[in-house]
């Protein structure tokens, strides 16, 4: 058990009294990148917001084990501060909180206004450090400024929310670099301490970012799991019915 | 009290308006309160005023023992001026009884701005003959660092009342820093202040006033500001610590074209406190402009955030911002941000929002691993900070300082 970063075992959750997702079982290897695809609305947002332990969303069976731990009962605060990161798709403003607070919270203490500068030129957001977070960023700078944050987080498992989603050709190139400097892709994976795991419902990100593993969620339940380029492929060919309707690779209940 | 002359009619105006209640706020019974009380002795160097004097009035921005950033300095303890120096040529800062000697003219500046009858509290201080500070910057001299008043009431149920008059001339620029606290801890007493403020041509006033009171004084500032062509007023206003009663609506006429005014206010109220406090802004002259930001938060009292802008002129434009915060389950904010335009071509508009803080953004920053305490503490900093556009660097810091030694206790 050693190697794996994350087991979710038989997981279902419940959103303001709905199900949503419905016994969910993944396991997730220590090192490197794993992709989970689905179309919107299957679940994949509630399965990361789950994992990293928002209240609303509401376990009612099942168990998340991260590094060996249960946190499946966890708060949202401790599990980041195990090193549990989130990138956001549609991150909230807050007046009056600078990107530099931001950052530096990240930080906990690890790194000087440097240390900030450097990482801020990295994500090419050396001008929005004094800026309220999140308020008038472009699709690409929120997520920059999402993966900047997890830069200075450093968790040992970064969770990507639709990195790719509403950025330009040139921003995403961007992104790429910094999810794999995130994700210490020119370590070999027995070296890596961050684990990612990406969601995407287009697959674009992996033109940037290399992963090797994929899975399928659709209707809130993981159906494949497999090569990453082989699920895009079949995706794009043949639709994710085609996923849903395969039953050679599901993922089994246990 | 001093020889401040006053005019006939003035008298009978004030007399007339002896009793008037404020048009909003609550009623003071000025007969609760002594209007005398012993005079004070000067110091012509204002580090020999008491320690613990001192210390009060630096926590609300008046440095008395390194005045080396300071271009003036005024002191008023109760109803008498204690200290006045200046050490810029151009720059002048005085008690008003001594101006009044020193030029003729000054006469023509009194209730000029404010209406002596706007209440009773206006009359009293008409009909008392009260002092305050005289800041005056000649023309196209530009404070090199800011001129700073100390209002200090140090006397059980004394009405203080001060007078105050500032006039920026053509060009000119002048950066005051007022503080008024009190030395009383819990005895009840009251501060009537008028201020009248003549930004001339081209001139910039920034006013910042920060307010320390006791949980049982009552205080009623009466601003208004005159605000000439291609001028500029920026007033800036801190109230954070406990206080009975504040009932304030500072009010700038724009008279000139492109005048510009922006009034920035910081209110907390704790249990036992009653604000009612606004900004209001009359444009009459083409191009002239404004914005009112008030964030307010209550942590168990009372919050009338007041904001009125009216455009009387062609290609006007006039924001209101009022933010509020109740952080305790009795606490009231009541946000009234009014807007009248009387012809085509202005352009106002405001926003408005009153509630708790957003779960999404604690829970936001907690996904960064910090405590639920630590993000609420975050994002109250974060609400309390107002980026104030053309204040001065030194001035900007101190504010923020004056803001985060408060946002301890709030915490």
């Amino acid at each position: 058990m050693d190697d794996i970063a994350l087991s979710i075992k038989q997981l279902t959750v419940e959103v303001e009294g709905k199900e949503i997702l419905h016994n969910i079982n993944l396991e997730i290897k220590l090192g490197g990148s794993h992709v989970l695809f689905g179309p919107n609305g299957s679940g994949k947002t509630t399965l990361l917001m789950t994992i990293m332990g928002f209240p609303k969303y509401r376990v009612t069976q099942g168990n998340i084990i991260f590094m060996g731990k249960d946190i499946t009962r966890l708060p949202l605060d401790e599990r980041a501060r195990m090193g549990i990161g989130m990138s956001f798709q549609r991150p909230p403003v807050v007046r009056g909180v600078k990107t530099r607070d931001m950052v530096s919270a990240c930080l906990r203490g690890r790194g000087d206004d440097e240390t900030i500068g450097k990482l801020a030129s990295r994500a090419d957001l050396s001008d929005f450090l004094e800026r309220d977070i999140n308020q008038g960023f472009s699709g690409g700078e929120i997520k920059r400024s999402e993966i900047l944050q997890l830069m200075a987080q450093r968790p040992q498992l970064a969770l990507l929310d639709e990195p790719e989603s509403g950025v330009d050709l040139v921003n995403i190139a961007l992104i790429g670099e910094l999810i794999n400097e995130l994700l210490e892709k020119d370590c070999p994976i027995r070296d890596r301490k961050c684990t990612g795991l990406i969601i995407t419902h287009t697959g674009h990100i992996l033109d940037y970012v290399s992963a090797h593993t994929g899975y399928v969620m659709c209707d809130g339940t993981v159906y494949c799991e497999g090569n990453p380029h082989e699920i895009l492929k079949t995706i794009k060919e043949k639709g994710y019915k085609a996923c849903v309707s395969c039953s050679v690779r599901s993922v089994p209940n246990e | 009290m001093s020889e401040i002359k006053s005019s006939e009619t003035l008298k009978k105006k004030a007399r007339a308006a002896a009793s008037k209640p404020a048009a909003v706020g609550e009623d003071i019974d000025l007969s609760a309160f002594v209007g005398e009380a012993e005079p004070q002795s000067y110091r012509a160097d204002a580090s020999q005023l008491p320690a613990r004097a001192k210390e009060q009035m630096l926590g609300v921005g008046v440095m008395l023992d390194d005045m080396g950033q300071r271009t003036g300095t005024y002191i008023q303890t109760n109803n008498t001026p204690v200290h006045t120096s200046a050490t810029q040529e151009g720059i002048e800062v005085m008690a008003v009884s001594q101006a009044m000697k020193k030029y003729d003219w000054l006469s023509d500046y009194f209730w000029k701005a404010v209406a002596v009858d706007t209440d009773k509290y206006t009359a009293s201080v008409e009909l008392g003959q009260y002092d305050g500070y005289f800041f005056r910057a000649l023309p196209g001299v530009k404070s090199q660092y800011p001129v700073q008043a100390c209002l200090y009431l140090a006397k059980a149920q004394l009405a203080q009342k001060v007078h105050n008059i500032i006039i920026a001339e053509e060009g000119s620029e002048l950066h005051i820093i007022t503080g008024c606290t009190t030395a009383l801890r819990e005895e009840p007493g009251l501060h009537i202040g008028v201020s009248e403020f003549f930004i001339k041509k081209g001139a910039k006033v920034t006013f910042t006033m920060i307010h320390s009171w006791n949980p049982a004084t009552a205080v009623r500032p009466r601003t208004v500001a005159i605000v000439e062509e291609n001028g500029l007023f920026l007033s800036n206003y801190v109230l954070m610590r406990p206080v009975r009663s504040i009932q304030m609506y500072p009010t700038a006429r724009c008279v000139g074209e492109n005048a510009v005014v922006r009034f920035n206010s910081i209110l907390v109220a704790g249990p036992g406190s009653s604000l009612d406090i606004g900004s209001r802004v009359i444009l009459n002259a083409k191009g002239a402009k404004t914005e009112i930001i008030s964030r307010a938060i209550t942590t168990g009292g009372s919050i009338v955030a007041r904001g009125y802008v009216e455009g009387n002129a062609p290609d006007v434009k006039g924001h209101l911002e009022c933010r509020g915060l109740i952080l305790h389950k009795e606490g009231i904010i009541h946000a009234i941000p009014e807007l009248k335009g009387t012809l085509a071509g202005v352009d106002l508009s405001h926003e408005a929002a009153v509630g708790k803080i957003a779960e999404e953004e604690v829970e936001y920053l907690m996904a960064r691993g910090l405590t639920r305490t630590e993000a609420t503490a975050t994002i109250v900093r974060g609400f309390l900070r107002v980026d104030i556009e053309g204040l001065p660097p030194l001035l900007g810091a101190e504010l923020q300082r004056a803001v985060e030694a408060s946002e301890k206790e709030l915490m």
